[in-house]
């Protein structure tokens, strides 16, 4: 196996047996970078060459010490809405084609701290709406399991990034899905975590009680290790949880004896592709011959998560987005007649069609007259949702369901359809509007070859119960660091 | 329901954006689509149910009001369009 497929754990071992160095690691990574990016246009800015300087500065730095942290050394990806002081952040949106932020985000800064080494900025959809990555305004990631497919979205190019070993890791954010979704059309592990877990200070907000920061791994074990380092509190987002730190590694590998599993039938109804449905299965089998316990669950609301979820989304979105005037920072029309009228063009000229549907959506859910009917209707569901996630994880310790209703579709296939790409993220929603914890991982691959994801859930505040039995399926089906075929071709 | 042209045109408005004709219509029949769908919360009974905004129970979060760093001026002016003076600048508004 070559340095760049390998996960952070056995980088890790190398590592401190000194057996590579951190230069070797970069290198070796960089150079897969410019032998396939072409094909899969995972980033949208490169620092490849400040990342073999870091890389090299470390070096020198760890010859004198006997000690590294566990992400220490590790190249890694951010999603281009995450701000980097001196590296644009775009959003992948024209709006914010120049814009260099003037902090860091917190979860950049704690990567700093513990010594990563930042090999790019990751496409993504602009503003992060959208589930195929093909809303970039600047370029469309392609899926390396099939090149003609998408990767998911709006994470496109972080999962991709990681599927395609061009980052050992790298960072998206979820509001809908974002992350679980497109780990799981690229075959990659990805988890949103508990909403307050992981800082927002620095993310560029999209729907500010719904959207999420965490990580994509090529195994389970290294999400435990990213999730370590981006977790803790931070006075500079209210919204911040104040917890004792805890060890994700600590209790990951302690198995799935006795812990009962939720299966529930309302993830597993009309529009789920037949292989997918196969693939749960068998991982439920797979469960079982662990020693987990499976029991029947089921929801009494959830057709409802899908329109609360936009509804709230999209009006928390128009709100959030009135920031981009044409005067504080980013683009501003060239041509005008008066304040409104820059205001206007600035933003016809500066978002993309998708951003500018959900602003119109989430206008118009907030505007008089229709308030009560759409927002406050949809805050009232999030309530029953809530209720109705209780109620499950009252008879279960875990859900299991489908990441997605399919695997990986066609570039260009659902583009003139606005409500069928929202229906891709239906099995996704309802966990960022009830703010619990969820990770995808690989558990299959269709008869295309493209992966299937398996989605677990657990109640508030339990990713480590969630990383145990994500483990525990891993390491028992041999599912782990998957290679797409592009590894072979190029 | 499905929303008017007029619809588009004012909440269009209200969020300053403008649109051509063609996406007018355009718009009229995707967010009309999506409204449509939305249209099954109606049918589920809120009447007594309080909304939730946040899905944490975390109340305000007050801090000491203490003076911090925070960014120079030129800093908070370096993404500017155009800036004069100290501050950013914007068309006339006044006549």
């Amino acid at each position: 196996m070559e340095l760049y497929q390998k996960t952070i754990h056995e980088i890790n071992d190398l590592l401190d047996k000194k057996e590579v160095t951190v230069t070797e690691v970069t290198q070796a990574v960089v150079n897969r970078i410019n032998t396939v990016e072409k094909s899969t246009d995972a980033y949208l800015s490169l620092q490849t060459e400040a990342a073999l300087e870091a890389a090299k500065a470390l070096d020198d730095e760890l010859s004198g010490r006997a000690k590294r942290t566990p992400l220490e050394g590790i190249p890694y990806g951010l999603k281009d809405n995450m701000c980097t002081k001196g590296i644009l952040t775009t959003c992948a949106s024209k709006m914010l084609y120049n814009f260099n932020p003037p902090y860091n985000a917190e979860v950049y800064d704690r990567l700093i701290e513990d010594g990563g080494i930042l090999l790019g900025k990751t496409n993504m959809d602009e503003f992060a709406m959208g589930s195929s990555t093909e809303n970039s305004a600047y370029k469309k990631t392609r899926n390396p399991w099939d090149l003609n497919k998408v990767p998911g979205g709006s994470s496109g190019g972080s999962a991709v990034a990681v599927a395609a070993d061009t980052a050992f890791y790298t960072l998206g954010s979820d509001t809908g899905g974002s992350i679980r979704q497109p780990a799981s059309f690229c075959g990659v592990v990805g988890m949103k975590p508990t909403y307050g877990l992981v800082s927002r200070y620095g993310l560029v907000a999209f729907a500010s009680s719904l959207d999420q920061i965490g990580p994509f791994t090529k195994d389970v074990e290294d999400c435990a290790l990213v999730l370590n380092v981006i977790v803790g509190h931070d006075a500079k987002d209210s919204t911040s949880l104040n917890l004792e730190k805890i060890d994700y590694t600590q209790n990951l590998k302690q198995g799935v004896k006795g812990l009962k599993i939720g299966v529930a039938k309302e993830f597993f109804g009309e529009g789920l592709q037949p292989e997918v449905r196969k693939s749960l299965e068998d991982a439920i089998a797979i469960y079982k011959t662990l020693g987990a316990e499976i029991v029947d669950v089921s929801f009494q609301h959830l057709d409802y998560a899908l329109s609360a979820y936009y509804m709230i989304s999209s009006a928390e979105a128009s709100s959030n987005l009135a920031r981009y005037d044409g005067i504080r920072y980013g683009f501003r029309a060239e041509e005008y007649n008066d304040l409104v009228d820059l205001y206007k063009k600035t933003r016809s000229q500066g978002f993309g069609d998708e951003v500018k549907r959900r602003i119109m959506l989430g206008t118009y859910a907030l505007s008089s007259g229709y308030y009560d009917a759409y927002y406050k209707k949809a805050m009232q569901v999030r309530t029953i949702i809530k209720a109705d996630f209780d109620q499950v994880f009252g008879g279960c310790d875990v859900l299991l369901t489908p990441t997605a209703p399919t695997t990986a579709f066609g570039i260009g296939e659902k583009t003139s359809n606005p409500l069928e790409m929202y229906l891709t993220d239906i099995y996704t929603v309802p966990v960022n509007i009830a703010g619990i914890p969820g990770i995808s991982v690989p558990c299959g691959l269709d008869n295309n070859g493209m992966p299937i994801g398996m989605q677990l859930l657990g109640p508030i505040l339990s990713e480590e119960t969630l990383l145990k039995a994500a483990w525990a399926f891993e390491n028992e089906s041999g599912l782990t660091n998957l290679k797409a075929p592009l590894g072979t071709e190029v | 329901m499905s929303l008017t042209r007029e619809d588009v045109t004012y909440v269009a408005n209200l969020a300053r954006l403008e649109f051509s004709e063609d996406q007018v219509t355009a718009l009229a029949d995707q967010l009309g689509a999506v409204l449509d769908y939305a249209e099954t919360l109606s049918g589920l009974d809120t009447s007594k149910i309080k909304a939730t905004e946040h899905v944490l129970a975390v109340q305000n979060v007050f801090r000491k009001d203490e003076i911090k760093p925070c960014l120079t001026n030129e800093e908070a002016l370096a993404n500017a369009p155009e800036s004069e003076a100290g501050c950013f600048k914007v068309p006339r508004v006044m006549e």
